[in-house]
């Protein structure tokens, strides 16, 4: 379907400005071909589970993680026909409302746009290997599992055609 | 043969170490045996992710001689 989408993942430590990382790397692209762009920015809460958090770290597995982002960015370009994939993820010590995840994608056309990067940002966070670790008046403690976006899920589920258990 | 085991997150606070080289007899050894011997015998936690040269596998998968195990817990990037 697309065999040329461009896919570019960045695992890094260092804070990031979603907007100027798009806008960036839109203009390494040939957006004339470009009919729209969908970015999703996943930011830091300062609440989670009933408690306050006021800061976070986040674990990862080198190598692994940027291996499993770069694949369900690939099954996203096999799904829908997209012209590039921008993936950045923090790790390390993040505060509250610090951008965490940026996924963002070119098309020609919105729907393929809108599909390919809600299946990126659902499939990232089940399959890439990063942990949460967040600081609270009670102590710090693991995240145990992320909270579920059902709705999402299930659309994105249909879309791509998945069948999916649990 | 020499097999490298990383532990992260949880599992490594509850191991109290990021990683083990185990020596093995024999050419191939089971994940799930991998974690007999650096556990002393605890059962692995069910929810646990096992990865093998970084890609996800189960304790039923086979290693061999310089290849990198890894056990996790749910991941939760994002």
């Amino acid at each position: 379907m697309s065999a040329k989408t461009g896919i570019t993942v960045l695992v890094q430590e260092e804070s990031f400005d979603p907007c100027q990382l798009t806008a960036a790397h839109q203009a390494t692209l040939d957006a004339s071909k470009c009919g729209g762009i969908v970015t999703f920015v996943g930011t830091m809460r300062d609440y989670n589970d009933g408690h306050s958090v006021s800061s976070m770290y986040l674990d990862h597995y080198p190598g692994m993680t940027e291996r499993h982002i770069e694949k369900v960015c690939q099954e996203a370009a096999e799904k829908w026909d997209v012209i590039d994939i921008l993936v950045a993820h923090r790790y390390g010590e993040i505060k509250p409302s610090d951008a965490i995840v940026l996924v963002a994608v070119w098309s020609a056309h919105r729907a393929n746009a809108f599909d390919a990067c809600r299946f990126v940002i659902n499939y990232l966070k089940e399959r890439a290997p990063f942990w949460k670790r967040e600081s609270t008046p009670a102590g710090e403690r693991w995240v145990e599992h992320n909270t579920k976006d059902p709705a999402a899920e299930v659309s994105v589920a249909s879309a791509a055609g998945i069948r999916r258990t649990g | 043969m020499n097999i490298k085991i990383r532990y992260f997150a949880s599992m490594r606070d509850r191991m109290g170490r990021a990683e083990d080289t185990v020596s093995v007899d024999g050419d191939t050894v089971t994940v799930a045996d991998l974690w007999k011997k650096v556990s002393s015998g605890q059962d692995l936690p069910g929810s646990t992710l096992i990865a093998v040269n970084m890609e996800y596998t189960d304790g039923a998968a086979t290693v061999k001689n310089g290849d990198e195990v890894a056990f996790f817990p749910p991941v939760t990037g994002g």
